[in-house]
């Protein structure tokens, strides 16, 4: 699993990563009681709007990290966006996308790096 | 606004020992929520009891020969009738009728008439009052107080252990007394629509009060963040979004706040248009949606009728946590304002179905009579 500094983690599978909402991010945010999740088929670059997470309070947008085309939305968010907060490095996945470049990837930081810059928070 | 130059209330310390996530708020540091979150806070107040700080409110004494008549001048209240021991809910308002703030103004006491007024608005506030009725009224600004708010189902309880004279207040009563071990001045009022308190307090006092009052379990510190959504819920206007200076009272929804006697005298600032605004109508009114699929619509998104022609535009949005549900309030045609309309609200460029519902969204549950 790699991470951003926008406290977005990145799985990869093959060529799919699958994007999601760290936990200090999901605790940060609060009680998440709507998300956004983009169609299967949009194309997204690293730093495009990829999904949007609101709290009671507030609407927070997620950028993609990598660049790629959205294979599938997490359709279990509908019903169950409190998910992101239950399970924010798991079920909580916003997205999955077929990657066309896997350097996108390598240049994220590992959960090391991610934990050595929230201490710096 | 650096954090530097933020103003804090005599309970921040007290604040970030509970946990809170501080937010500068009308030129205050203010807590926005604590440890439980808004969604758990805003529950545990319509369920239980919140403790909120509301010391950044501006607190003031009008005094004068006769304050209640000079403050009609700007208001367009029935300030005459006001009797000793009761409060009112009025406007300041411009020459166009439009509103410069929302207040509170009671008389717990003989002594003049007690104005609380928003705090992103306070200065200006008493910078107009000082100079529309300069001559009739001197304005002693109470920054040596704090304001604490005291609010849900077990507000009364928790209250009467410590002020059991408090019992026997109806809603909008107001009182100075002893209390606490010093003088306080109490109403029966608040901003989320449950019966409760607000209570200012000598501001070196506010700390050990609020420690007091915390030995309670059933009341608990809750944050603006709740204070927003529980307002919403009510149907309460916020100033500053869904009220400024070009929103009369009228279309405002709040023509309760136009007193009859003072309509037919016509002797308040704006009183034209709001005289017309009542025969014919006003333009555009504040409504309640219900937003029926889709993401939360907050301020600024704007609202379609069924043809998708923009008619108005949401002025407060967001979750509620007591219906699970996205709830509004926006300004639309008079047409288009009758429960039951069916409208879109545009939430990132995508139409999603809302229903104009009545006002308020949860029921108020003021206690109006022992």
């Amino acid at each position: 699993m790699r991470f951003t500094k926008d406290h977005e983690w990145v799985e990869l599978e093959g060529d799919v990563a699958t994007i999601g909402i760290t936990a200090y991010a999901a605790d940060q945010l609060g009680d998440v009681v709507f998300v956004e999740v983009p169609d299967a088929g949009k194309t997204v670059k690293a730093g495009d709007g990829l999904a949007v997470v609101e709290s009671v309070k507030a609407a927070s947008d997620v950028y993609a990290p990598i660049s790629g085309e959205v294979v599938e939305g997490n359709p279990a968010l509908g019903d169950a966006p409190e998910t992101v907060n239950d399970q924010p490095e798991k079920g909580g996945w916003f997205a999955k996308l077929k990657i066309a470049d896997k350097a996108e990837f390598e240049a994220l930081m590992d959960r090391d790096a991610y934990e050595a810059y929230l201490g710096t928070l | 606004m650096s954090d530097e130059t933020l103003k804090t209330t005599p309970l921040h310390q007290a604040h970030i020992d509970a946990g809170a996530r501080m937010v500068p708020f009308a030129g205050y540091s203010m807590p926005v929520q604590y440890r439980d979150g808004v969604l758990k806070e805003h529950l545990w107040t319509r369920e239980h009891a919140g403790l909120f700080d509301v010391s950044h409110m501006g607190q003031a004494r009008l005094r004068g020969v006769s304050p209640l008549s000079a403050f009609e001048e700007i208001t367009p209240g029935d300030f005459i009738g006001l009797k000793p021991g009761k409060q009112r809910y009025s406007v300041l308002l411009n020459k166009r009728g439009g509103v410069i703030d929302d207040l509170m103004a009671a008389r717990p006491d003989d002594d003049g008439l007690f104005v609380v007024v928003n705090g992103a608005c306070k200065d200006n506030d008493f910078k107009v009052i000082d100079n529309e009725l300069a001559g009739q009224v001197t304005i002693e600004r109470l920054e040596d107080r704090a304001l604490l708010a005291v609010q849900g189902p077990e507000a009364a309880a928790v209250i009467a252990r410590h002020l059991p004279a408090a019992a026997r207040m109806v809603f909008m009563d107001s009182r100075a007394m002893p209390g606490f071990g010093t003088n306080i001045l109490i109403s029966r009022s608040g901003y989320t629509g449950e019966d409760g308190y607000e209570i200012s307090v000598p501001a070196s006092e506010a700390l050990r009060i609020w420690e007091l009052l915390l030995e309670d379990p059933r009341l608990r510190p809750i944050g603006l963040g709740a204070r927003d959504s529980l307002r919403l819920e009510a149907g309460l206007p916020l100033y500053g979004h869904d009220v400024d200076e070009t929103v009369s009272p009228i279309e405002a929804d709040l023509a309760f706040a136009v007193s009859v006697k003072r309509r037919a005298a016509r002797d308040f600032p704006g009183a034209a248009r709001i005289a017309q605004e009542l025969e014919e109508g006003p333009s555009r009114k504040r409504v309640a949606l219900r937003i029926l699929e889709g993401a939360p619509a907050r301020e600024g998104a704007e609202i379609a009728d069924e043809a998708g022609a923009v008619v108005g535009v949401v002025t407060s949005g967001g979750f509620s946590p007591s219906l699970s549900a996205p709830i509004a309030m926006g300004f639309v045609p008079p047409a288009l304002a009758v429960a039951g309309t069916k409208l879109k609200v545009i939430v990132r460029g995508k139409p999603q179905a809302a229903e104009v519902v009545a006002m308020p969204f949860v029921p108020h549950r003021y206690v109006r009579k022992l």
